[in-house]
């Protein structure tokens, strides 16, 4: 046994829970799924007086796709619950396939929405994901419910806009556009880790067959995840053609800053942004994957 | 810190512990339910030979508090047969020498029960891509899925059923 003694509570409704992180600020962590926590608490890095389970909480699970094409995921949705929803392939396809990326099995049948962007892993897929679509994440204190634009979400590693009394209710992801040209491409050494990195993106063709509105955002690059605007402004109103493609290739490169770490160092994590941007870009247009020289 | 109660169901059988909140699933099965055909090995979700099945889905024991089970139904690797007879997925397993010195052979076991209850039709790249989630250092993976294709059938034609 390996976590350190904390009580434990489970309250049954949300704004019980919020009472309870009030009471006891930063000395409380709430669980739900456990797939982060859990492992925290094994290494001790994370040492509460009180776990609050906020996984019995009626009304967070629930997967809501609106008239307009907005998804809504419930903080307590599973990765399972998203990879097997009927109609969210079709509603938010780089949201499945960005998904099907997430730890392993087992992990994926407990491992929620509102845990993986409370953890704010810097090289997490939804983190990546919320920020990439302009997801807007609601959360709720004692005060009531606040909204949070995901880019203000996330502000350093494993930290955030959260409070210690707050919860998160749920991410919002505006509607997915038809047609819309997407890719989400990240390498991991082994199948389930954390990317070294990670690169989603989509945008629209206009009339001129030219990219409009392009989103690009890195994962496993920063300290957070981060919108790649100079990446943005390479192929905004342009052809995505292999030469445009090559250039925003370039650019990712020279737009980020990654630190060295046990990884990987920044150099190969730079090659690598690099690289997985011209893929993704590459298979967003439809073109074939330029061959290794 | 106060002990806490927590009632389920293990392989079966209705039990009830009381426990330290910080007691994970993994140890209040081998500690104080005695149930050590559950594995424990890095104890933070990386190894997966702890993988039970709660409420039909494979999880690590060891990510979950044994008091967020209350009120669950969990199948350890004990569940899998009945008395001493092998359940068709062991005995491919025996048969494809899928197991050598047996410690992730646990956790390999549930959440192949749990995949093939699921996904009977599952193919070998999908048997490959769960099993991902199984570290197996000595007996090498190509008997293992090799096991876990021949087990399809069985589960296919619903000769699989837990012990109850």
């Amino acid at each position: 046994m390996k976590p350190p003694r904390f009580d434990y509570a489970r309250p049954s409704t949300l704004s019980e829970a919020v009472a309870l992180l009030a009471a006891h600020g930063s000395e409380a962590r709430p669980i739900a799924g456990g797939q982060s926590l859990m492992p925290m608490l094994a290494l001790r890095l994370v040492a509460p007086r009180l776990v609050v389970d906020i996984g019995r909480i009626e009304g967070l699970d629930s997967i809501t796709i609106a008239p307009d094409g907005s998804v809504t995921l419930g903080a307590l949705v599973r990765w399972r619950d998203i990879e097997r929803h009927p109609r969210l392939q079709a509603a938010h396809p780089m949201l499945v396939a960005a998904t099907g990326h997430i730890a392993h099995y087992a992990i994926r049948n407990k491992g929620t929405v509102g845990g993986s962007l409370a953890h704010a892993d810097p090289a997490a897929e939804l983190p990546g994901i919320a920020v990439a679509c302009d997801g807007e994440i609601t959360v709720v204190g004692p005060g009531g419910a606040r909204t949070i634009a995901a880019g203000d979400f996330f502000t350093g590693t494993l930290a955030t806009a959260l409070r210690p009394d707050e919860l998160i209710t749920q991410l919002w992801l505006p509607a997915w556009r038809a047609g819309r040209r997407w890719a989400f491409e990240e390498f991991a050494r082994r199948r389930g880790d954390f990317a070294l990195a990670g690169v989603a993106l989509f945008y629209d063709v206009d009339a001129q067959g030219c990219a409009a509105a392009p989103h690009v955002a890195a994962i496993g690059v920063a300290d957070r995840p981060r919108r790649l605007s100079a990446v943005e402004a390479a192929i905004a109103g342009r052809k995505t053609t292999q030469d445009v493609i090559r250039k925003a290739s370039d650019v990712a490169h020279d737009s980020v800053d990654p630190d060295d770490d046990i990884h990987a160092p920044a150099d190969y994590r730079r090659a690598l942004l690099a690289e997985l941007t011209e893929r993704a870009l590459a298979r967003a247009a439809g073109l074939p994957l330029r061959e290794v020289a | 810190m106060d002990g806490v109660a927590a009632h389920f169901n293990v392989n079966g059988q209705s039990v009830r512990v009381e426990i330290e909140p910080r007691t994970t699933l993994a140890d209040c099965l081998r500690q104080d339910l005695k149930l050590t055909g559950t594995h424990i090995g890095c104890e933070h979700g990386v190894c997966g030979a702890c993988t039970v099945i709660v409420d039909g889905a494979a999880v690590r024991s060891c990510l979950m508090l044994a008091v967020q089970a209350d009120g669950a139904q969990i199948i350890t690797v004990e569940g899998l047969s009945q008395d001493d007879t092998l359940s068709p997925l062991q005995a491919a397993f025996r048969k494809h020498h899928a197991l050598q010195c047996g410690f992730c052979t646990p956790g390999i076991l549930t959440t192949a029960h749990a995949l093939l209850s699921d996904e009977p039709e599952a193919d070998r790249e999908r048997i490959r891509e769960v099993l991902s989630g199984n570290l197996c250092r000595c007996t090498g993976y190509l008997p293992i899925v090799d096991a876990v294709l021949e087990a399809r059938e069985a589960y296919a034609a619903g000769e699989m059923a837990e012990k109850d």
